[in-house]
């Protein structure tokens, strides 16, 4: 008896928590795959009864036959691919460069952890500046000096400026910003993961290996790396995750246009693909897009988790 | 590969900032320790044995003072090109590296004309993995090893590279009773197949006594005594070092050196020479007592131990500083308990008084 009352007593706790759940999680989920699945659903149109709607995979097919979808899905995956693995690497040196300094070690820390707690539109912002170039092309020297910080750069040291996301800017030099811009946001996270695993490594290891004359570079890929292997497991397994759900860095630099003047949509992603769908009112289009996104982060993971069996040591 | 301590210092800033004051963890110490024994630096926790060990590895900076290696200067030369091997407490095997990778893992780092080939390094490791018995174990991890098993895995990396010298660091504090008995003889059998100069440290004076060549008693970072287990044991030059030696310890009592003879309580135990007259502490060893009817020291008796070949009588006496009197007698000698007094005569070589408030020993002579 005392037991089924200390049950109920459990699920009362727990009741809250259960119920945002279920309404904000379990429920659009429910509803995502339910409107994936009828054939040109909308809600505007569905106001008639939910009857009118057959069941089928159309959504899906169409979906897959847009342009704009192909070139979202590219956009996403390249981001992905070029991203995660410069961003791990990048985070993994500077942690152990942070671990192996005593003084400044705090403020550096500090400053690294800044791009986490500053708002990712405002840094999309400060960097559409940064490689900004002002003015038309062709008139814009000699009237003009370029204003954005990394043309200036490039100019001082005698080299010629770069268009970067301008009109007429090429699609390479496009994604070249947002790489170094989503880099540079994915490091305070890792960084902090790794360093958090850095700091629980027992420094005897760095003592043998010290004894036995280890080179610098071998103690960090033989040692450092497969004693970090379960952070570095976990900061890539959310750093793809996070990577696929790309959108909030196109807006921040080349605003709702997603692209240079010249081509608007040109570095649009899978979210944002989501987003215009549902702004055009296509709710069963965005479902579909949202269950192949889905479905595309749960493969790239269960890889990801295949891959690290071998080669993480708990 | 002899190796020579000069006036090795090292002292610790204060961990209180405002004291100026620091901590000398070695206090000049001195020691030229010969080619291919096996030392054992002995001492309670704090006494600086293991800073001295770090510092004759080079993973800690000595304050002043300097180390040879043979002839050569090493005090400025930095741990990697020391050329040592190193076995720490809790053994520090890559927890991700197979027995056989561990192994390999110093031979891998070799540069210039050391280079191996691949079939040599195998032929090392595998070596070492032979005369440490662990041979059959080489494709495991440490965590799948017993203690003892990742000890030997420790001693075979610190040894594969054929260092100059090996250290210990408490090298089996970390196993039970059973196998550190059986390891510490295997450390012994090791150090002398292979003649590599050894210095391990140890806090269990047993296990220091059983396999060094010459023991180092330190005490609070001051080198108490250096010599042969045996020598040490039986010439302390000082009451810590005597007490710190031998089990069961030795018996100390308040006692008093009067008119050429040394007096425990009331009972006069001993004739001697050359000593003044004054107060003093006394030792005397537990297997330094004989039954004697007639024998000097009266003590009261309390409890028999039967150990088998030896019995160890403990008893009261009311100078001695400890509660009990131990000593160690013949099987062959019943003790009835129930007698008011055992008497015991003494061995002179196993008594030894020293100075009540120096506690340096005082030398005596039997009349």
């Amino acid at each position: 008896m005392v037991e089924s009352k200390q049950q109920w007593k459990a699920w009362i706790y727990l009741a809250p928590a259960i119920v945002l759940l279920l309404v904000f999680t379990v429920w659009p989920i429910v509803n995502t795959v339910r409107m994936a699945f009828l054939e040109d659903y909308s809600i505007a149109m569905a106001s008639g009864g939910e009857a009118s709607f057959r069941l089928g995979v159309g959504n899906f097919v169409k979906v897959a036959q847009y342009q704009d979808f192909l070139v979202c899905l590219k956009n996403t995956v390249l981001l992905c691919v070029i991203t995660v693995p410069i961003s791990t690497l990048l985070a993994l040196l500077v942690a152990v460069a942070l671990n192996s300094i005593k003084p400044l070690r705090k403020t550096l820390q500090t400053i690294f952890f800044l791009p986490y707690v500053t708002n990712s539109i405002a840094i999309g912002m400060v960097f559409a500046a940064m490689f900004n170039i002002v003015g038309s092309l062709g008139t814009r020297r000699p009237l003009i000096q370029t204003v954005g910080i990394v043309n200036n750069v490039i100019e001082f040291f005698g080299g010629s400026y770069v268009n970067w996301i301008n009109n007429g800017s090429s699609y390479w030099a496009n994604m070249f910003v947002l790489i170094v811009y989503i880099v540079w946001n994915a490091l305070p996270f890792k960084i902090l993961i790794l360093l958090g695993g850095l700091q629980s490594v027992n420094k005897q290891y760095y003592e043998a290996a010290k004894v036995d004359s280890t080179p610098r570079w071998r103690v960090l890929w033989r040692i450092t790396v497969p004693l970090l292997s379960p952070m570095i497991a976990y900061v890539v397994i959310t750093g793809f995750i996070g990577g696929f759900k790309e959108y909030t860095s196109i807006v921040g630099i080349f605003g709702e246009s997603l692209g240079p003047a010249h081509a608007p949509g040109r570095l649009n992603t899978m979210v944002g693909f989501i987003y215009d769908a549902l702004a055009q009112h296509h709710q069963g289009r965005a479902s579909a897009a949202a269950l192949i996104l889905f479905g595309i982060i749960l493969i790239v993971t269960l890889i990801n988790l295949q891959v690290s069996k071998k080669r993480v040591h708990y | 590969m002899k190796i020579v301590l000069q006036n090795l210092t090292k002292a610790f800033p204060s961990r209180n900032k405002k004291s100026s004051e620091e901590v000398i963890a070695v206090n000049n110490f001195n020691f030229e320790i010969p080619d291919g024994k096996l030392i054992g630096l002995l001492g309670p926790s704090g006494c600086g044995k293991s800073t001295t060990l770090y510092m004759i590895s080079g993973l800690q900076k000595p304050t002043s003072g300097r180390i040879f290696f043979g002839d050569d200067d090493v005090t400025e030369l930095s741990t990697e090109n020391r050329g040592i091997g190193l076995v720490f407490q809790n053994y520090a095997l890559y927890p991700h590296m197979t027995v056989k990778q561990n192994i390999l893992f110093p031979l891998q780092n070799l540069k210039g004309e050391d280079k191996l080939t691949k079939e040599q390094m195998l032929e090392r490791a595998y070596q070492a993995a032979k005369l440490v018995q662990i041979d059959q174990l080489l494709d495991r991890k440490p965590s799948e090893l017993s203690g003892g098993q990742q000890q030997r895995v420790a001693i075979a990396r610190a040894l594969v590279k054929m260092p100059r010298v090996l250290l210990l660091d408490e090298p089996l504090s970390n196993l039970d009773a059973r196998l550190r008995l059986q390891t510490r003889e295997e450390i012994r059998r090791i150090q002398q197949e292979t003649k590599i100069t050894t210095v391990f440290v140890t806090h269990d004076q047993e296990e220091a006594m059983s396999i060094s060549d010459m023991i180092v008693v330190m005490k609070t970072g001051i080198v108490q005594q250096i010599g042969k287990p045996q020598d040490v044991y039986d010439d302390p030059a000082n009451l810590f070092v005597a007490k710190f030696l031998g089990t069961p310890p030795i018996n100390v009592f308040e006692g008093q050196v009067k008119g050429g003879k040394l007096y425990i309580g009331s009972d006069a135990v001993l004739e001697l020479t050359n000593v003044a007259d004054q107060p003093v502490t006394v030792g005397i060893r537990p297997e330094g007592f004989l039954l004697d009817d007639n024998g000097p020291l009266k003590c009261k008796p309390v409890n028999v131990e039967v150990m088998g070949r030896d019995v160890s009588v403990v008893s009261t006496h009311e100078a001695s500083s400890n509660p009990f009197v131990r000593s160690i007698i013949n099987a062959d000698n019943k003790i009835d308990i129930g007698q008011e007094f055992v008497r015991y005569a003494i061995k002179p070589h196993k008594i030894f008084i020293f100075n009540k408030e120096t506690e340096e020993r005082i030398y005596f002579e039997v009349k």
